[in-house]
């Protein structure tokens, strides 16, 4: 049995929060100077070169990548051998985020109620999911999510018959209709099987996957290739100003599922796909 | 076509713009999302005045985050235009000439642009640290309790747009996008 206490937890998260909100994993940047290259519209190309020169400008004078510095999203991955100490570690969490947010300069965009709307005013409560897992440490990923894009989201119903084809139908449908709403280039998350809330956890953490390493599962790593090309054939392009840059990856999660279903869900993030991540 | 504007606008800047201009604005514009929109909006139906005289004037879709010291703004990009759909068409009989937003219009705003010439321009989504750097000053003029969402009186130099929909209602979103598409 490992003690940890929570306010560990609370000073990760906080510097994690900031961290995201200024820098991308170095698998975002990539495609970002990938993509450049080879978009064709000019107008796409010069799109790129904004992005570029933005990320460049948010590291160096700290100012986040994008005035929406989203509602964070926390997966927290607790080693079964870990016991908490000094509090709640659901409070533990939420003032990770609340110093982050408030110290950070970063915006808060969470309400308290979905009707009534007031601002919280330190962007919490996170979105937490926890997994138990063996072991005696702590994985924590912070993924702040923008609204532009989760608005543009989706989750499908499909039936059985509807197979592999309705899959890639819902996924294009989705990303067609999300259009320039959802600031492209996206990067698309995925959840295939499950139950309907599966599904959606699924496809948010596929989204925390980075974007250059494809699924194990060998016919899911095609589909995920196969879709990234059809997404790019929409012709929707940066800042969805025509182009043939639409999407930087399709993650793509399964879980099992029941006989009678076939649900898909379809998390949709910007070009500031940001997470952070530490082990403790 | 690359152009330079400076705000107020007129109607022989609005009828020079053209759907997939690239355009450099300097002057001063007005911030306001949905929160700030819902209260104009109500301000309107009761006959009441609103905190700064649109007519002529552009709105900007943006909330920023807040400003580090020394600096007159924090991260300051666009945000979703197709939200603020239900509450334009009100505001551009009001006069109001331009919006700056990123995301798709519905076909009523449309109309409205084209009623009473007016032009929506898109800034790049996700790029709000580098727009920041186009704004000198800003100011909340109302409804300080929003926080981000309060109405804010931007100066801006050379804030880069892009002409999406121009007065005749032609749209960037759907004529670029056709232009790229492979079967």
């Amino acid at each position: 049995m490992r003690e940890l206490n929570v306010s560990v937890i609370t000073d990760n998260l906080k510097d994690m929060c900031i961290e995201a909100a200024h820098y991308l994993t170095d698998d975002m940047k990539d495609c970002l100077n990938s993509a450049e290259k080879c978009e064709e519209s000019p107008l796409g190309r010069q799109i790129l070169e904004q992005l570029k020169e933005n990320l460049d400008i948010a590291g160096k004078d700290m100012i986040p990548i994008c005035q929406d510095t989203g509602m964070a999203v926390v997966f927290a991955e607790i080693g079964q051998d870990v016991h908490f100490t000094g509090g709640s570690l659901e409070e533990a969490i939420n003032e990770g985020v609340r110093r982050g947010y408030v110290d950070g300069y970063l915006r808060k965009s969470v309400v308290s109620d979905p009707i009534i709307r007031e601002n919280t005013k330190d962007n919490t409560p996170a979105v937490i999911h926890y997994d138990i897992v063996p072991g005696d440490k702590v994985r924590l990923t912070i993924a702040p999510k923008g609204f532009g894009s989760e608005n543009m989201s989706r989750i499908y119903m499909l039936k059985p018959a509807d197979g592999i084809d309705g899959v890639k139908e819902a996924i294009l449908n989705a990303v067609s209709e999300a259009g320039p709403n959802a600031c492209p280039p996206m990067v698309v998350g995925v959840g295939i099987g499950g139950t309907f809330e599966k599904c959606a956890i699924l496809a948010k953490k596929a989204l925390t996957r980075p974007v250059n390493k494809r699924s194990d599962v060998g016919y899911i790593a095609e589909l995920e290739e196969e879709m990234l090309e059809k997404i790019n054939n929409l012709g929707i392009g940066p800042g969805g100003l025509g182009g043939s840059t639409t999407a930087f990856a399709v993650n793509i999660e399964t879980y099992a599922t029941h006989i009678a279903g076939l649900p898909v869900a379809v998390n949709i993030c910007c070009h500031v796909n940001r997470h952070s991540v530490r082990i403790i | 076509m690359n152009k330079t504007i400076s705000t107020p606008l007129n109607d022989s800047i609005i009828n020079d713009l053209h759907s997939s201009d690239y355009v450099y604005i300097t002057g001063t514009i007005y911030t306001a999302r949905d929160a700030a929109h819902k209260r104009m909006y109500e301000a309107i139906e009761n006959g009441e005045e609103l905190p700064f005289d649109v007519k002529d004037n552009i709105i900007y879709y943006m909330g920023p985050s807040p400003a580090r010291e020394g600096r007159p703004i924090g991260s300051a990009g666009p945000t979703t235009a197709t939200r603020m759909d239900k509450y334009a068409p009100a505001l551009l009989d009001l006069g109001l000439k331009g919006m700056i937003g990123k995301g798709k219009r519905r076909k009523d705003v449309k109309d409205s642009m084209i009623k009473n010439n007016a032009v929506y321009f898109a800034a790049v989504g996700g790029a709000g640290a580098i727009l920041s750097k186009c704004i000198e000053e800003s100011e909340v003029i109302a409804y300080d309790d929003l926080g981000t969402e309060a109405i804010r009186k931007l100066k801006v130099k050379d804030f880069p747009v892009i002409v999406v929909i121009d007065r005749e209602g032609n749209d960037l979103y759907e004529t670029a996008a056709l232009k790229y598409k492979k079967d």
